[in-house]
């Protein structure tokens, strides 16, 4: 190992150095300087992506337990974009409410430090480096729920996030010591060539599967979900539901894909059966929602249900369109939680009667609002379409006909309440209307990238064929 | 650009255009000139059609092809046979007509030809498109704007029956996707790539197994928007409460979405599942054609008597092309032009009526000709041609669907043909009872007499509408020659 084998490393190490960077400044900087962390970290971060779309190659570190190539690479450089995005449309609110707490810098560096968790645990190569990822991407997010201290249902919802954590984590390592137990190895490769179908290497895999679920709010792991969405500042409801969500989808599938490789019978049972649960319950419960935070935690909820349904394929067509289902849904539920960050910062209204009459007072809004979530149920020529119509033919492409007509009729339920959203901003007029607001550059420049996003991502069409070119790295 | 293109490329530039609209005036100027570009370039269609297929035999023409997703093999391809170009023309003179007859909307006008335009969009890509892909997504396009359109410039319990729309819509059109991709996998039945090219599809004999499964899929997901039995049930309401200009297109030429779909995907690529399938939804049909004439009957809402009567006449188009005969199916053909133009008639003199009197009522209203003749005048020369009358397209339309259908010889067909042809009868019924009532008669209502006269914009688009009616009419021989030579590859799948 040579010191230019660490440039494998790069979006790590850039993503360290900002938080360093981020540290050093909030120790010298004055009170008056405090607000300028945030265009500092803007621009740090808007760096480390743009770098991020310069080629890298494959490879691995530590002996195995750091791995790299194309497909992880990209994924990075997408959870970074979202990341950015999500820190724009944090902007106002981190200057007008957070700064003045002297509060700003941490906010930035957990945010960054969880995204740091998630590149670690993508990329990881065992089961220590994975667990390692996933506790540094919750803990920071558990303090994030926690942030508006004075506000009681936040300190709810971190609770309930640190102790259903623990428990998922808890779970997920006792089924790695199960494995650990059937055959004597930490390292996803070796233990894909030992590892047999017996009673407790499956029991081993369920409560891994488990642990995962958790973070992924899978049925019927899902209990924390809405109470956390509600209870935390939006963006970081957002965050949870976009980025961390995320890369558990994408580290579920490729250790499904390589290490389970031998289970598969068992898993796409497994699989099928919540996917039909998740589907079914984020659905029936996103339908009576108020509150939008809660509104939207249930139809993330019901959208991890369609992402896994590229899992039944098993091949490259189901690895590309689940990275380009999740690159989509980032920029989409961006969308409608910047949205929703907006009007939340301007007028303090979070419920879904408060939006009636919004297209006559604030057009701009509804329309991302309306695009971000005419993207989730999927109406072309939005992204959302491609991406559902795709996860469709992969789980269709292995003859999962059933499976796919029961993932349409909840297509059609989910249009239901994205629906009920847009009566309430275009269709209804209201006495007491949130009136005209001008949101700040930041916000704006967030939400235009995701407008963007929603609209180029399924048209452009070599997007998606950039993606499958690298999908078959974790098969073979 | 070629010639196809076009009529995607026109309606998304003047939706671009209509962004930079400030008031009522700018966008109706805006969407006037896009539309009418639109209408002109169907006019050439038609004889640039012509001229193309004296020299080229292929079954479409005009066609062209981009990939768009290679790992599906997606492409944009796009050409039109007969059937597709009266179809655009059908589509261009009811938009026409309908920005007319929407001259003086006045909530959030920009924001209405938008929609507008948009869903005309959608209906003018699906039928250009000859890749099923491409197609699926324009349909979508078409269907979405149409929450928007009733929710918000409509009348009556207008949110409900948007969404109730929007729903069995796009349910019906979730239930067509999962058949299209039914269709997709097993395109490679025969040893080659997967495909979602209609022709080459059907060069490709799929698994009778799979024709059975599928075909039912797909035929719902089309039949739900053509108002097929018990699936129609979103159209009464819909039509009541959408705008005027939003009933005429969606009557007029959104439902005929599904029937051309029929004809274009369901039959022709799953033949085996067609002839097995055909007498169980050709039951339905018969039905639906007799309900709906009933239930035209039983109303008493001027919109609820045109809507149930669509459900009527469009289960007849359903009806004839499940009778798969060429006769039949060039009737099918000529009744969804025919009804789309008639249709569009009706609801737009429906909404110049409601305009003026505020109601809707049939016992409400009475001896309007004396105070709008040339409303008056039109109402009943649409009626006229809406019950079959010799010299009206309509005629043309249920003669060919009639002596098509009766041509089987088995007891079965014979039998649901002198069934629904007994509908006629009922027509008549409602056609004329309303026609008569709030026509002729005396004036029920003295605060009528003031009512004001159509004007220059209702005119020409009444008047825009009525013309193809009397073309079809008096010379419907060249139109059905044109479209006989389109239908007879399509036929040939199914003997």
């Amino acid at each position: 190992m040579n010191l230019e084998s660490l440039l494998l490393m790069r979006s790590e190490i850039g993503l360290l150095a900002i938080i360093i960077l981020l540290i050093i400044f909030e120790i010298f900087s004055n009170k008056k300087q405090k607000a300028a962390i945030i265009p500092f970290a803007l621009i740090l971060l808007a760096i480390n992506t743009i770098i991020g779309f310069l080629p890298l190659d494959s490879g691995e570190l530590f002996g195995g337990m750091f791995r790299t190539n194309a497909l992880l690479y990209f994924f990075k450089t997408t959870l970074s974009l979202g990341v950015l995005i999500l820190l724009l449309q944090s902007a106002d609110w981190l200057k007008e409410k957070v700064v003045a707490e002297n509060k700003a810098t941490e906010f930035i560096v957990l945010i960054l430090s969880s995204l740091l968790g998630t590149y670690f645990m993508i990329s990881a190569g065992d089961f220590l480096m994975f667990y390692i990822g996933l506790e540094l991407t919750t803990l920071p997010v558990a303090a994030l729920v926690a942030y508006e201290t004075y506000k009681r249902k936040s300190a709810e919802g971190a609770v309930k996030y640190i102790l259903s954590s623990a428990l998922a984590s808890g779970a997920s390592l006792f089924g790695i010591s199960l494995l650990y137990a059937t055959t004597g190895t930490i390292y996803f490769e070796a233990m894909a060539e030992i590892l047999a179908s017996s009673n407790l290497a499956i029991l081993g895999m369920i409560f891994f599967f488990s642990g995962l679920a958790f973070k992924i709010s899978l049925v019927p792991f899902h209990f924390w979900t809405a109470d956390v969405y509600e209870g935390a500042p939006i963006n970081v409801a957002s965050y949870l539901s976009v980025i961390s969500k995320g890369a558990a989808v994408v580290i579920l599938m490729i250790i499904l894909f390589t290490v389970f490789k031998p289970l598969i019978p068992v898993w796409t049972k497994i699989v099928y059966i919540v996917i039909i649960a998740t589907m079914f319950v984020g659905n029936l419960f996103a339908l009576r929602q108020q509150n939008m935070k809660r509104f939207l935690a249930y139809s993330s909820i019901t959208q991890a249900g369609f992402i896994l349904l590229g899992l039944l394929s098993i091949d490259q067509l189901g690895t590309a369109t689940i990275i380009y289902f999740v690159a989509i849904y980032i920029f989409s539920n961006l969308g409608a939680f910047g949205v929703v960050q907006a009007i939340s910062t301007a007028s303090n209204k979070e419920n879904m009667d408060d939006y009636e009459g919004l297209y006559r007072t604030n057009p701009k809004l509804s329309l991302v609002m309306m695009l971000a979530l005419f993207s989730l149920a999927g109406i072309p020529p939005l992204a959302g379409f491609f991406g559902k119509f795709f996860l469709y033919a992969a789980a269709a492409s292995k003859g999962y006909y059933i499976m796919v007509f029961i993932a349409v009729v909840n297509a059609t339920i989910a249009l239901y309440y994205y629906l009920l959203v847009v009566r309430a901003m275009f269709l209804r007029k209201s006495d007491h209307p949130i009136p005209y607001f001008k949101s700040g550059n930041y916000m704006r420049l967030g939400l235009l990238i995701a407008a963007i996003g929603i609209l180029v991502i399924g048209m452009y069409s070599p997007i998606y064929e950039y993606i499958y070119s690298f999908s078959n790295v974790f098969l073979n | 650009m070629d010639i196809l293109s076009l009529f995607v490329i026109v309606p998304i530039i003047t939706v671009l255009a209509l962004i930079f609209a400030k008031n009522l005036k700018q966008s109706r100027i805006v969407a006037l000139i896009g539309m009418a570009i639109q209408f002109a370039m169907s006019i050439n269609l038609i004889f640039a059609y012509l001229k193309e297929r004296a020299v080229n035999t292929d079954i479409m023409v005009f066609t062209k092809d981009a990939l768009w997703f290679q790992n599906f093999n997606i492409h944009y391809s796009i050409g039109v046979d007969a059937i597709s170009v009266v179809m655009i023309a059908l589509t261009s003179t009811v938009v026409l007509a309908g920005i007319f007859i929407s001259w003086k909307i006045n909530d959030l006008p920009k924001e209405f030809f938008v929609s507008l335009i948009t869903l005309a969009s959608g209906v003018f890509g699906f039928f250009i498109s000859t890749d099923l892909f491409t197609m699926f997504v324009f349909y979508e396009i078409a269907v979405i704007p149409m929450y928007l359109l009733i929710g918000i410039w409509g009348s009556g319990p207008k949110e409900n029956s948007a969404m109730k729309l929007t729903l069995m819509l796009m349910g019906a059109s979730a239930v067509l996707s999962v058949g299209i991709l039914g269709i997709y996998f097993n395109s490679n039945a025969d040893g080659g790539p997967l495909t979602f090219n209609i022709f080459q599809i059907a060069s490709v004999n799929i698994p009778v197994a799979a024709q059975n499964i599928f075909f039912p899929l797909v035929f719902i997901g089309f039949a739900v928007i053509g108002a097929l039995f018990p699936f129609h049930t979103w159209s009464p309401s819909g039509h009541a409460s959408a705008p005027t200009a939003v009933s005429m297109l969606h009557a007029g030429v959104l439902m005929k979405l599904g029937g051309y779909g029929i004809f274009r995907i369901a039959m022709y690529l799953l033949p085996l599942g067609a002839l097995n399938w055909s007498n169980f939804f050709l039951i339905l049909a018969s039905f639906g054609v007799i309900y709906g004439a009933f239930g035209a009957i039983m109303q008493k809402d001027l919109k609820y008597i045109n809507a149930y009567a669509s459900v009527s006449h469009l289960s007849l188009v359903l009806f004839a092309l499940l009778m798969i005969n060429k006769i039949a199916w060039t009737g099918a053909i000529i009744q969804s032009l025919s009804h789309g133009l008639l249709t569009a008639l009706f609801f737009a003199l429906i909404g110049m009526v409601y305009g003026r009197t505020h109601t809707r009522e049939l016992s409400k209203l009475g001896g309007l000709m004396k105070i709008f003749p040339f409303i008056g005048a039109f109402y009943v020369i649409t009626g006229l041609a809406y019950l079959g009358l010799p010299g009206f397209s309509g005629f043309v339309a249920e003669m060919n669907v009639f002596v098509g259908a009766f041509q089987h010889p088995d007891m079965f067909h014979r039998i649901l043909t002198v069934i629904v042809v007994s509908s006629i009868v009922v027509t008549s019924v409602y056609v004329l009872r309303m026609v008569g009532k709030i026509m002729m008669g005396p004036l029920t209502n003295q605060e009528h007499a003031k009512l004001p006269k159509a004007t220059w914009y209702e005119k020409v688009g009444l008047v825009l509408l009525m013309i193809p009616v009397v073309i079809i009419g008096v010379m419907p021989l060249g139109l059905s020659e044109m479209l006989k030579a389109s239908i007879q590859p399509f036929l040939e799948r199914l003997l």
